[in-house]
């Protein structure tokens, strides 16, 4: 019999204490009601905080809990830090951006912290029924917050076609989960792991629901060819919720990715590196060239997260622990470069109206020079020109596909950074070279404003910090494939 | 092979899907070629009952029904969940009852935050 001491609840209290938190601030922004944003905002924040600080309490620890469907070790606390830091700096950037925008509904920081819930259960799932719950609670939300300007066409246009899509790739998953189970006979990632070595060649149902899970966790990150929902939904989202999605989920959904190739499926490397392959090459290629001919800026950065997730692809493809390594700096560096990318895009009014067009950034340079600085330096930064950050991300991931004996895919991801490198030079031509028709407001908004400097900031700075980072995360993904 | 052996299990559903489908098909399919075909205008206008169709098919309907469906269908599935729960309330013992009432207590929360929204009201 199921008893409380067998369920070992202690590595789950940074989740516990989160879904706790989560209700408390539903149930006092309905009484507070939509005057209360604010004071909601700052509460999620601070539950972010202390949720992390609850972690760093478990950075040593190795354990299972609920049954072994729930695993923690130094890598899923590394990922959670993470996570928790890209969604803090979103509730931030929102701030203001909803005020101005009249979406400031108390349920907005609500809804991006039991999103944030679910994106660590998936870091910590070991089940697939853990990983299907953990996925469902971490999108629910998000389609809300997509549609969260319902009177806008486009808004809600983003979140249903966020949701039906989604619901496919729940589909997709559920039935590769399903196969999986029939064909090991356990949902359990360690016994699938041991079902595996006892086969001499896995059977073809496993391979078949393997690429199934694949194919539902591809859509999360948005991998081609399951890449299809991300420039609309990007464009129509409001931008504030646009850049929680650039930033975070894709985080969480590689970390379960890392943990479901390496960790369960660690044993048929040879059969899910030729998928990841292709969804790198083709991610990659997709997202330098079908961003050259884009003109809105928030269609621009969905190509542009699309080239991003090939390129750490080609880590995990890799399957070594330099490839993880790679991936897991890489997802570091995006993360931050986008939130320094979205808060500019959030400080982009004219006339107190939002604008979003790269056009709009015309002669930037002329009348506010530091936010030109600023967006030059991180797009420098994506575009991986050394020494900025982005340049070791890319650096490192290539690296261990060229160890790995993956040389066309490392080329591909070359040339593809080269062609990528001139849509986001085009835009610092434009700030730099092109006269201002119109411009833009100064806007106070000291969160976004402040998030700006500082990515761009660690951006140059990176190559100063980056080796006590790559001392942590090595020693994450060591602790990781030790289990 | 082991896996045929497995598949083979699934022979029978094959055969019943295979003649399900048949069945739908013929059934379509006779009544194109056998039946006599002379339409006319009041043969292909929608038929109600007798009248003329009063209003369009595709009109607008009001967003309240949807909202009282979907939070009837939470709390059905609150009772269907707790009906399994009573009857084997032996077996699992303080920890059933106990994940139960989380349970309850995350519903009791989403139920306050919809009561105190104005969801439960029709005007």
């Amino acid at each position: 019999m199921v008893t409380f001491e067998s369920l070992n609840f202690s590595p789950a209290i940074p989740e516990i204490f989160l879904a706790v938190m989560g209700m408390i601030l539903l149930i006092f922004g309905v009484f507070r009601g939509d005057k209360g944003f604010r004071l909601v905002c700052w509460f999620t924040v601070f539950s972010f905080a202390l949720a992390a600080v609850l972690l760093l309490h478990l950075a040593d620890i190795s354990s299972l809990a609920f049954g072994g469907m729930f695993v923690t070790e130094s890598f899923a606390v590394v990922m959670k830090v993470i996570v928790l830091t890209g969604a803090s700096i979103a509730v931030l950037m929102s701030m203001q951006y909803a005020q101005r925008e009249k979406i400031a509904r108390f349920e907005y920081p609500v809804l991006m912290l039991f999103s944030t819930l679910g994106m660590m259960l998936m870091l910590s799932a070991n089940d697939l029924m853990a990983l299907y719950l953990a996925i469902e609670l971490q999108s629910l939300p998000l389609y809300v917050l997509a549609a969260l300007n319902r009177d806008n066409l486009k808004s809600s246009e983003a979140g249903v076609k966020y949701f039906t899509l989604g619901a496919l790739s729940s589909g997709l998953l559920l039935y590769g989960c399903s196969m999986v189970y029939g064909f090991s006979g356990t949902t359990n990632f360690n016994d699938i792991a041991i079902a595996l070595s006892a086969m001499e060649t896995p059977s073809a149902g496993l391979v078949t629901g393997l690429v199934f899970i694949l194919a539902g966790l591809a859509f999360k990150v948005s991998a081609v060819p399951f890449h299809m929902w991300t420039p609309d939904v990007y464009e129509g989202a409001p931008s504030s919720v646009t850049a929680f999605f650039a930033m975070v989920p894709k985080v969480a959904a590689m970390g379960l990715l890392v943990r479901v190739t390496m960790g369960a499926f660690g044993g048929i490397a040879e059969q899910w590196q030729q998928v990841l392959w292709l969804m790198a090459a083709a991610s990659a290629l997709l997202g330098a060239f079908a961003a050259l001919r884009q003109t809105n800026i928030k269609r621009l950065m969905a190509y542009s997260s699309i080239g991003h997730m090939g390129y750490a692809l080609i880590g995990l493809t890799a399957a070594s622990i330099d490839g993880v390594r790679g991936l897991m700096l890489y997802m570091t560096i995006y993360m931050f470069m986008s939130a320094g990318v979205f808060a500019v895009i959030l400080l982009m009014v004219r006339k107190g109206q939002q604008v979003e067009e790269i056009d709009d950034l015309a002669g930037l340079a002329k009348y506010n020079p530091v936010m030109a600085v600023c967006l030059a330096v991180l797009l420098f930064s994506m575009a991986g020109i050394p020494p900025l950050a982005g340049f070791f991300g890319k650096l490192f991931v290539f690296q261990a596909a060229i160890s790995g004996g993956f040389y066309w895919l490392a080329i591909i991801g070359v040339l593809s950074s080269v062609v990528a490198a001139y849509y986001y030079l085009r835009i610092i031509r434009i700030m730099y070279f092109d006269t201002a028709e119109n411009e833009l407001d100064r806007v106070e908004d000291t969160p976004s404003l402040f998030m700006m400097r500082g990515t761009a900031f660690l951006a140059v700075i990176f190559a100063l910090i980056i080796w006590p980072l790559f001392h942590v995360l090595h020693e994450a993904v060591e602790r990781l494939l030790a289990i | 092979m082991m896996d045929h052996a497995f598949l083979q299990d699934y022979l029978p559903i094959l055969i019943f899907l295979m003649i399900a489908g048949g069945m739908a098909v013929l059934a379509v399919l006779a009544s194109w070629l056998v039946g006599r075909q002379n339409p006319d205008p009041e043969k292909i206008s929608s038929y109600e009952c007798g009248f003329e169709p009063f209003a369009e098919t595709q009109g607008k309907f009001d967003v309240r029904f949807y909202l009282v469906a979907i939070l009837f269908i939470i709390f059905d599935l609150e009772i269907a969940f707790l009906f399994p729960w009573a009857v084997s309330l032996g077996y699992t013992g303080a920890f059933g009852f106990w994940s139960m009432v989380v349970f309850l207590g995350i519903l009791t929360v989403g139920f306050i935050y919809e009561w105190k929204k104005g969801a439960l009201e029709w005007e």
